[in-house]
């Protein structure tokens, strides 16, 4: 090896090298933040226009939002949706998973490894044809019950699947005990399995969440009444149908239905890490 | 636990027991298990069934076929054989799911990835949380952001471009889907390698930097085999998703003149608002069979790394 200080041609490729580097990643970043600048600036802006731009602050448009009663309807279908799927995901998974987690059902394996890949062969997009013709054919259209339990069933292969771990590093000398002092199995359940397995419920209700917020197909199949419709829909239809024309009202509609996802989701994140969060959403 | 010493021939027995420390037993557990099941089985399992009936019949929303349906059998599938349109939706599938999500995602993803390894803590944490970000917004508003991104008429493209008036959705329709679907899916693959990268040995990086291997030599030799199984994970998922997605819908509605008309939205096309709900099941059954292809391929590859 020469002992020589480096050549100055090669430090000049090394300059240059990570000049082009930085360069990279900066147009990378803005790449990303260029779309996104609009939700940050175009809701404070007293005359928001498509482009970007300094504004002229005001929290005017977050009162037009609170006036208009689309848009406040569709924020609470959103609610109901999401709480309403999250509530039936999670109440039946929390009961399968831990009976599945005790026990040794012939073929358990084989039906937890079946469902998720049910899951992951019917989605939404796949089966929307046969799901609006089932939901129409039992009156469930138009419905908000028809949407939460179509939601529920393509999102309960999963959380079945991560509860079931949580549940199997539930210590059992707790249920021992318990069941000493003459608990009867639901007792057990609710008084001793779920409070311990609670970080795990906790996240996959959050998760369930998150999906069924943001979820457009569905309720834009199964809800055709504006009332009843979510605001994933609502939002598509201002747009689509009153065009651009009142961008004040759009611009608090997107941070107002984006900033929940985005407040849960790094808040989770930061909670349990990616390997958990975004392997499972298969 | 107490009951681990039990005898050698009763081992399986008492470790069933073992489990079932609240005395649950079989039946029991069934019925804990069956509102989940139902539940699945009606609204998942059923609708792929119900699939395979509708996609033979020549079910219509609206006329004559509305009230008296008839099993035409494979009517439908030779029909999306011989039809323009499905070729057409496929093929564009093929090309928005090949250039956003394979190549796109995965190596933008790898890119982000690789470089910010040894970024400073703050650059690093910037850049993760704007491509996350942009993972986590609803799609409604992915869409209005790009709509108004690229709008004709004041769009910041156009304004910082100063090419006031190009109405990009409309003049290159296929390729802003891309490069949409490239900038929302992202961050899946940027924390997957992430996580694969910070499990490559590290004693084998600092062998092939003491053997002298070039930056690229490094990746080739020691990175990429460490990593192969979870560049095929990345590879399937990511297929999967974007093969499903609907999203681009938002954005172009299929148009204009059906350019961007992927498999998703020809279905919803065809079988919504155009009524003809026996020849979308058939496409349906299609894109369930293409769905069962790419898993099967994903618990096979699974199933061997074990």
């Amino acid at each position: 090896m020469s002992t020589n200080p480096p050549s100055f041609g090669r430090q000049l490729r090394k300059v240059l090298g990570r000049t082009l580097f930085i360069v990279l990643l900066v147009v990378i970043g803005i790449f990303f933040a260029l779309p996104m600048a609009w939700l940050v600036v175009a809701p404070f802006d007293a005359n928001p226009t498509m482009a970007v731009k300094w504004p002229e602050w005001t929290l005017g448009n977050f009162q037009r939002l609170a006036e208009n009663p689309y848009a406040l309807g569709s924020i609470g279908n959103s609610l109901i949706i999401a709480i309403g799927t999250m509530l039936i995901t999670v109440l039946l998974a929390t009961i399968a998973s831990y009976a599945l987690s005790r026990v040794r059902i012939p073929g358990r394996d084989g039906l937890l490894y079946g469902m998720l890949l049910l899951s992951s062969i019917v989605t939404g997009t796949a089966a929307m044809v046969p799901t609006f013709q089932l939901m129409n054919a039992i009156n469930l259209i138009n419905t908000h019950t028809g949407v939460m339990l179509v939601l529920a069933g393509g999102l309960l292969p999963t959380v079945v699947f991560i509860l079931k771990d949580f549940m199997d590093s539930v210590p059992k000398s707790y249920e021992e005990s318990a069941r000493l002092y003459g608990a009867k199995p639901y007792q057990i359940l609710s008084h001793v399995v779920v409070p311990v397995a609670r970080p795990g419920i906790a996240f996959v209700a959050i998760w369930t969440i998150v999906q069924v917020w943001g979820n457009f197909l569905v309720p834009f199949l199964l809800l055709r009444d504006p009332t009843t419709q979510p605001a994933a829909v609502m939002m598509y239809t201002f747009y689509t149908e009153s065009g651009q024309a009142d961008l004040r009202l759009i611009s608090a509609f997107s941070l107002i239905f984006a900033l929940p996802v985005i407040l849960i989701y790094f808040f989770v994140n930061r909670k349990f890490g990616f390997r958990f969060y975004g392997g499972i959403k298969s | 636990m107490s009951t681990s010493t039990a005898p050698a021939s009763g081992t399986r027995r008492s470790r069933r027991r073992a489990e079932d420390v609240a005395g649950l037993g079989t039946k029991r557990a069934l019925v804990f298990v069956t509102p989940a099941l139902l539940v699945i089985a009606l609204f998942l399992l059923f609708p792929a069934l119900w699939t395979i009936y509708l996609g033979m019949t020549n079910f219509r929303l609206t006329g004559l076929a509305a009230a008296n349906t008839e099993f035409v059998g494979l009517d439908n599938y030779a029909q999306a054989l011989g039809d323009k349109s499905f070729w057409n939706s496929l093929w564009l599938t093929v090309i928005f799911v090949g250039f956003s999500g394979v190549l796109g995602q995965t190596l933008l993803g790898f890119t982000l990835a690789w470089s910010t390894r040894r970024i400073v803590g703050w650059a690093r944490t910037l850049l993760e949380s704007v491509v996350l970000a942009a993972w986590v917004i609803p799609g409604s508003v992915h869409a209005f952001l790009w709509i108004a991104l690229l709008d004709r008429r004041g769009g910041t493209l156009n304004a910082l471009l100063g090419t006031d008036g190009k109405a990009w959705l409309i003049e290159h329709p296929m390729t802003i889907i891309v490069i949409f679907n490239i900038w929302v899916g992202t961050a899946f693959s940027m924390q997957l390698f992430s996580s694969a990268l910070s499990a490559v040995p590290p004693s084998q990086m600092e062998s092939a930097r003491m053997a002298g291997a070039s930056g690229w030599e490094q990746l080739r030799d020691v990175v990429l085999p460490n990593i192969r199984g979870h560049v095929l994970t990345n590879t399937l998922m990511i297929t999967l998703w974007t093969f499903n997605t609907f999203t681009p819908y938002l954005l172009t509605a299929g148009g204009p003149n059906g350019k961007t008309e992927i498999l998703s939205v020809y279905i919803y096309k065809t079988a919504i608002p155009g009524g003809q709900l026996g020849f979308g099941a058939a496409l349906s059954m299609i894109m369930l069979l293409i769905n069962l292809g790419i898993a099967l391929l994903y618990m096979r590859i699974g199933r061997s790394k074990k």
